[in-house]
């Protein structure tokens, strides 16, 4: 379930990140356990990410984050390493759905990412549509009701555990 | 209102009269494909408490990504595949050696105009090259199709490609798709329905129009669509399937109107193209070969969804035939199927190709993602004809992946550096 708000440090990245940096090929059929899934998460990008990330933290990229495989680990080990929301220029879509599908905040918002510095701080506030940074508040386009209601109820997964009950 | 072909097609699959770019709307996919990630996809859907899949007749499972396995833990996920596909009796269920899931599906006769298919894969959009729509999605979503049947899909809009002129002598379909990538960049085709028309298209073989939707993923596309023709009924007939008439009523029905609305339409005309190569770390990273012919391989890797084809293999042997493979290169062939594998077998490429020093492994992805079969070494430097070289792509972050035509690939085995084939043909 997502937070009204989510307050963090940021953790800015550039333009098509893809997901083999973002979790290894290597690893799909090797790295089952979700907590052991975020000790590689950014391997390949930032080897500091995953040592010093913190519950809350905010990932913000250029454009076409996610491009690249299907691999849903791409999400799962950043939401199993905290991260609370990321903020990019635009997504790649398949990556897109898996954060919806995962109940992860993936908010597009170009003039936020322009804003916003790596270590700097950032606050979301999911109820007033807003990005707030040093510099100022960005709005972002309110999610489309059906996406709002899957991460409502924290992913596809449990939401489809609640309409399949008998 | 004109449709294209994706609004035609998903307003058809939903039951509706017509459908506009940015709908949603549920989705019943007629084919539901995963591979090595079923038994993770297994793992969500007992979650969901459901005893039984939805419809089995509609999954594909296909083990291709660490086939045969390299380790006791790669073994242990494609048994525990192999018994839930007992459990569930999934009649389309192709075991290690068959070959990569996206050629295997296609000579099954699973995929032909008009069909939907939803894969837990990103190069789903393979399917586009006869005709069907094909997307990747994610594993909680393969679960959900197969606990429900169904999933939410967004309307794509569509931007029209028109191949226009002939190809020039060792210039092949992988070196447009480069071209194309290359100019609109990895987001060029984001969240959209790519469509491939023109006459350049029409006198290129099945094989060579795989490239086009296989190579879309790359430039974010939702999915991609070849016009289907004589040749795509003549390459299904091929297979052993003879639904013609199904086939061209479908073709029609889901044909493009004129005036539908494309959010862009770009021509190329691919007589002015020369061989393309994609450099590291990105497929946009798009250059004419000759920027870095000279350039010295480690490797050399010929395979994959992408261009792992009998017509592949083909034209590597006509390169090799009498030569041998540079000392010190590795190349790697790895047929996309055991049908191909057959083939290129009783046409004698294979002899042709390991008389010249080639190292022939079992159909399947191979190396592509770094699993296994020729993982680089750090530092080293591969030429393959696969989609993708991002960073850490083969298994480790310090080596570099160029992609290149077949021909391209075989020509740099045999000189140890990057070359134009009429260096040394």
């Amino acid at each position: 379930m997502i937070n009204s708000k989510i307050q963090g440090q940021v953790w800015k990245y550039g333009d098509g990140i893809n997901t083999d940096v973002i979790f290894p090929g290597k690893y799909t059929y090797t790295v089952t356990d979700p907590a052991e899934m975020a000790q590689h998460a950014l391997e390949d990008l930032d080897p500091s990410f995953a040592h010093q990330v913190k519950r809350g933290d905010v990932i913000v990229a250029g454009k076409n984050w996610g491009n690249g495989s299907s691999r849903e680990q791409a999400v799962t080990c950043l939401t199993q390493a905290g991260v609370g929301a990321v903020i990019a220029a635009s997504f790649a879509r398949i990556w897109y759905r898996n954060a919806i599908n995962n109940g992860l905040l993936a908010l597009t918002c170009p003039a936020a990412v322009d804003a916003l510095q790596h270590g700097g701080l950032v606050e979301i506030d999911l109820a007033a549509n807003l990005i707030k940074t040093d510099v100022g508040s960005f709005s972002f386009p309110p999610l489309a009701p059906s996406v709002q209601i899957i991460i409502a109820e924290g992913g596809l997964i449990p939401y489809l555990k609640k309409q399949l009950k008998p | 209102m004109n449709q294209t072909f994706v609004e035609k097609i998903l307003a058809r699959n939903a039951g509706l009269s017509e459908v506009t770019p940015g709908q949603i709307i549920d989705a019943t996919p007629d084919v539901a494909l995963s591979h090595d990630n079923s038994a993770a996809i297994a793992k969500i859907f007992r979650s969901l408490g459901q005893a039984r899949v939805k419809y089995p007749d509609r999954l594909a499972i296909a083990l291709d990504h660490a086939a045969p396995p390299p380790t006791t833990q790669h073994a242990q996920n494609h048994a525990e595949i192999r018994q839930f596909v007992a459990e569930q009796t999934i009649p389309h269920f192709f075991d290690v050696g068959r070959g990569v899931c996206h050629q295997v599906l296609c000579e099954e006769g699973l995929i032909y105009p008009g069909v939907v298919v939803l894969g837990a894969d990103s190069h789903s959009t393979h399917y586009g090259a006869l005709g069907a729509f094909g997307a990747g999605i994610g594993r909680s979503e393969m679960a959900a199709i197969w606990a429900i049947g169904q999933l939410w899909l967004r309307v794509p809009e569509s931007i029209k490609i028109m191949l226009k002129g002939k190809l020039n002598s060792w210039v092949t379909s992988k070196d447009v798709a480069l071209t194309v990538i290359g100019q609109l960049g990895a987001d060029g085709g984001l969240y959209a329905s790519v469509e491939f028309h023109g006459a350049a298209l029409s006198s290129m073989s099945m094989e060579s129009r795989f490239v086009f939707p296989n190579m879309m993923a790359e430039m974010g596309a939702k999915n991609a669509w070849v016009a289907p023709d004589e040749v795509t009924f003549a390459w299904l007939e091929g297979q052993g399937i003879h639904q013609r008439e199904k086939w061209v009523a479908a073709s029609r029905e889901l044909w493009p109107d004129d005036g539908a609305n494309y959010a862009a339409t770009y021509t190329f005309d691919v007589s002015t193209i020369e061989p393309q190569i994609a450099c590291p770390h990105t497929v946009d990273n798009v250059k004419p070969l000759s920027a870095v012919s000279g350039t010295k391989i480690n490797q050399a890797f010929l395979g994959t969804c992408t261009n792992g084809r009998l017509e592949d293999i083909a034209v590597a042997a006509k390169i090799v035939a009498g030569r041998r493979v540079a000392p010190g290169t590795r190349f790697i062939i790895i047929p996309a199927s055991s049908q191909i594998y057959l083939a290129a077998l009783r046409a004698g490429y294979i002899e042709t190709l390991l008389e010249a020093g080639a190292i022939f492994e079992s159909p399947g992805c191979g190396p592509c993602m770094g699993n296994h079969l020729g993982i680089p070494a750090p530092g080293e430097v591969s030429i393959s004809t696969a989609n993708r070289n991002f960073k850490g792509r083969m298994g480790t972050r310090d080596a570099e992946v160029y992609l290149a035509s077949p021909a391209v690939v075989a020509a740099s085995a045999i000189a140890g550096q990057i070359v134009h084939p009429t260096q040394i043909y």
